[in-house]
């Protein structure tokens, strides 16, 4: 398996803040890797970084074999970039803007272009002004995904669409897997996470916190268990990795970190099952774990 | 009345945001025509110099850029006729630009939305802009009275000229609000309301330069020279600009409800579905950028070429028989003779502006920058100096296609004058091709800030302020040579009039390219943001 993506140790500080504080992210060629975290928790830069837009203080980063700062121009005609708040130049139409950029990064095909713009229902003739955040989202969107390229950079490139529009997004992003082509994705929707990508990286505060593929992740966190036993049972309340636990004469519910199942349901099954319902963990689940860290850490912060 | 509710908070939001810029255009168009008003005594201080200035005062083509002479005999009247239309034209524009930066721009840009949400009126915003705008015109009106008197010139013709003045800047206040009303954009509506006060101007312009004066009369900048400041004032006059005021800008108010927030009663215009083919890499992308203004600067400057290359040879009958002025002419432009001096000082200006344009131009690589849409581009297989190069192109040939135009219509209409076609064109357009090494070195400046020291860009107008004012003031002021030497202007040879000279040239052409190589070095160095 080859790398599309390779970042360690990456250091980026503007004055006094430090954006990146030794970032590690690896996107396997061929893979959606989403990229997940809390606002101003450096995904941005770490994306304008490996465009060569911003110059790395410290740590390694490489991009398609090449060295993102050095190899800029040449490393450009091999992806598309949809940045987080599209600008679009007030006197050029959409299509203008789409068929621009096509050019830029060595030609469109026409086909796709055409399939794009009724597939997200978008106006070419508008102006660069008139259009909505939306709307401005769709020009770069189209613009990137009729671009032949191997590597595509998204951020945040779904914030304005409506639902709809996400699902016809979430095709594009599937049929571009399909292809072979690489994905970064930086997002802030979960479910369109899920649905995506095969592996996810979750930073905060320009560090990498957790990475690996979603199941791997779910590993790390808890499943809600719910289950009417035979008799009461016994002995849940001392076992360790069990949290919440509610009892109601017979029934019980409570959350399990999952690594620990196992020897839970060895637990219930010597009471006796009648019934059990299990809920796996959701990203949502695990990201709002992170937040909630920050957020605590932020209150022993202030406190201090 | 709760739909001018929050109106007062909007005000306050409008001064303070303008709170450095406002002041500013109040004080240098207040100060300049009294100084004026000291100069006059000493350039004509003797009954015969006034006598012969007025007599030449009657010249046609110099009412067309100046205006109707009344009375040239009094340092009031000479006052008016010099500085009043000029000042009531640079008040208008700032009047302009006032109302649409606090209601157009904030639509457009979105901000108004925000506003609009809370607790704010459905007219606050547009009468705090017409408020804001009409309050600067009539302070800086009083303001250039006062200083009048503080010159030792009558109360009442101070007056007459300061409101003067601030009707034009009322009148342009309550047009702009209704250009405000009609487009999206607040570039189109500062366009629309410019356009109207160029119109303006060209209606008394040729009212006021023929038989048809009833021309004049229909322009609201011929209505502030009208007042006849300093020559029997005509106050009712400003009754008319006043009712003109009332009737505009109750239409902005009538129109402003019947459209949505955010949209113009003009349709926007659709654009191409599909790029042309021009528009397919940097440069064509900045032609789309800088055309217009490109091609607005072009005509400008034929224009202008065209009206003072005309009036050229009548330069003696409007300074009179003023040795003083003779001299200060001399020494700012040259010494063989009047006219070349007056061509000179017209090729020198030219260079200014076409400095102005340059930094213009490249300063647009920062405000693509800031506006987010560099980035794009550069994550293409655009390099950073191929983009450099696209937009320097007009900042660095566009200069010399402005000295071109500038130069050969003022060289083409003063030769017609005299009959010497052949003759004043290639030396007017000399003079004005040696003013491109000058203009380029501000221009690269402005690279250098751009790359190295990019939050700093617009600095730069600072350094080009001081070139400028060292130029049109040192030499009166009888600044000490070092210090006029600081302008690059100060080393370009006068033409015509002198030789032209290759060494100076050569340097700054030298200093240009070293100036360039840092910027553009430092902006491959930089992060973009």
């Amino acid at each position: 398996m080859t790398t599309a993506i390779s970042v360690s140790g990456l250091v980026k500080t503007f004055g006094q803040t430090r954006a990146l504080d030794g970032l590690d992210l690896t996107v396997h060629t061929g893979e959606v890797h989403g990229f997940l975290g809390p606002n101003g928790s450096g995904k941005t830069t770490t994306i304008r970084i490996l465009l060569g837009l911003l110059r790395a203080d410290g740590g390694t980063a490489s991009l398609l074999g090449g060295d993102p700062w050095r190899d800029a121009t040449s490393l450009h005609r091999h992806l598309a970039y949809v940045p987080g708040d599209v600008s679009l130049w007030p006197n050029l139409s959409g299509g203008e803007v789409i068929d621009l950029l096509g050019r830029l990064r060595g030609g469109l095909d026409e086909k796709r272009r055409k399939e794009l713009l009724d597939r997200f229902d978008l106006d070419p003739r508008k102006k660069g002004r008139s259009y909505s955040k939306g709307n401005k989202q769709k020009v770069a969107l189209v613009a990137a995904l009729a671009s032949d390229v191997e590597l595509l950079i998204l951020d945040e490139p779904t914030s304005g669409l409506d639902p709809l529009m996400e699902t016809v997004f979430q095709d594009c992003i599937s049929e571009e897997h399909a292809r072979g082509r690489t994905v970064l994705l930086s997002s802030h929707i979960l479910a369109e996470v899920e649905a995506l990508c095969d592996r996810v990286s979750i930073i905060r505060l320009g560090r990498t916190v957790e990475t690996g593929t979603l199941s791997e992740l779910r590993h790390l966190t808890r499943t809600t268990i719910s289950a009417e036993l035979a008799g009461t049972p016994d002995g849940l309340s001392t076992l360790d990795h069990v949290h919440d636990l509610h009892v109601d004469g017979t029934k019980v519910r409570f959350d399990v970190d999952s690594h620990a199942l196992d020897a839970v349901l060895r637990q219930l099954t010597q009471v006796g099952v009648r019934s059990l319902t299990s809920t796996p963990p959701t990203l949502e689940e695990l990201f709002l774990r992170h937040y909630a860290d920050e957020l605590a850490g932020e209150k022993v912060g202030a406190a201090r | 009345m709760t739909a001018l509710v929050g109106t007062r908070h909007l005000v306050r939001l409008a001064l303070r945001r303008d709170r450095i810029i406002l002041p500013i255009w109040t004080i240098l168009f207040a100060v300049i025509p009294s100084s004026g008003a000291r100069a006059y005594e000493q350039f004509y201080p003797t009954p015969a110099d006034r006598a012969s200035l007025a007599a030449g005062g009657k010249n046609p083509s110099v009412n067309l850029v100046y205006g109707p002479t009344f009375d040239l005999t009094t340092a009031g009247g000479w006052t008016a006729w010099r500085y009043g239309l000029l000042m009531a034209v640079f008040v208008s524009l700032v009047a302009i630009f006032t109302v649409t930066r606090h209601t157009r721009a904030e639509e457009d840009t979105g901000r108004l939305e925000l506003i609009g949400s809370t607790v704010v009126g459905r007219y606050a915003a547009l009468t705090a802009g017409v408020l804001v705008a009409a309050g600067y015109s009539l302070v800086t009106g009083v303001l250039l009275a006062l200083m009048l008197i503080g010159a030792g010139l009558g109360a009442g013709g101070a007056f007459a000229l300061g409101l003067g003045v601030a009707s034009a800047g009322l009148v342009f206040t309550a047009v702009a609000a209704v250009a405000a009303q009609l487009t999206e954009y607040s570039r189109t509506a500062n366009g629309i309301a410019s356009a109207a006060l160029g119109v303006a101007f060209l209606l008394r312009a040729v009212g006021d330069s023929s038989s048809a004066t009833w021309l004049s009369w229909l322009s609201p900048l011929g209505w502030a020279t009208h007042i006849r400041p300093y020559a029997g004032e005509r106050w009712w006059v400003l009754g008319l600009a006043l009712a003109f005021t009332v009737a505009v800008a109750s239409a902005a108010f009538v129109l402003l409800p019947r459209r949505d927030i955010g949209a113009g009663l003009l349709p926007a215009r659709l654009g191409s579905p599909r790029a042309p083919a021009a528009l397919s890499g940097p440069l064509g992308l900045a032609w789309r950028l800088q055309r217009g203004s490109l091609i607005g600067w072009l005509i400008g400057l034929a224009l202008v070429g065209a009206v003072f290359g005309s009036i050229a040879n009548g330069i003696g009958d409007v300074v009179g028989d003023s040795q003083q002025v003779r001299d200060i002419l001399a020494r700012m432009g040259g010494v063989s003779g009047l006219v070349d001096a007056f061509l000179a000082s017209m090729t020198g200006l030219f260079g200014m502006l076409a400095a102005v344009y340059g930094v213009q131009a490249t300063l647009r690589m920062r405000s693509e920058e800031t506006a987010f849409r560099v980035e794009p581009l550069l994550a293409t297989g655009v390099g950073r100096l191929r983009w450099t190069a696209s937009h320097l192109a007009f900042g660095l040939l566009g200069t010399a296609a402005l000295l071109l135009a500038g130069g050969f219509f003022l060289g083409l209409t003063h030769g017609l004058r005299v009959g010497d076609v052949s003759g004043q064109v290639p030396s007017v357009l000399e003079g004005a091709v040696a003013q491109l090494p000058a203009a380029w070195l501000v221009t690269s400046l402005a690279i250098v800030l751009f790359g190295l020291l990019p939050r700093f860009a617009t600095a730069v107008w600072a350094l080009l302020a001081v070139f400028l004012l060292l130029s049109w003031f040192g030499p009166v002021m009888q600044l000490n040579q070092a210090i006029l030497d600081l302008s690059p202007f100060a080393h370009i040879p006068r033409i015509p009039g002198h030789e032209l000279t290759a060494t100076p040239l050569l340097w700054l052409t030298g200093l240009t390219a070293v100036a360039l190589a840092a910027g553009l070095t430092g902006f491959r160095q930089r992060d973009i943001g």
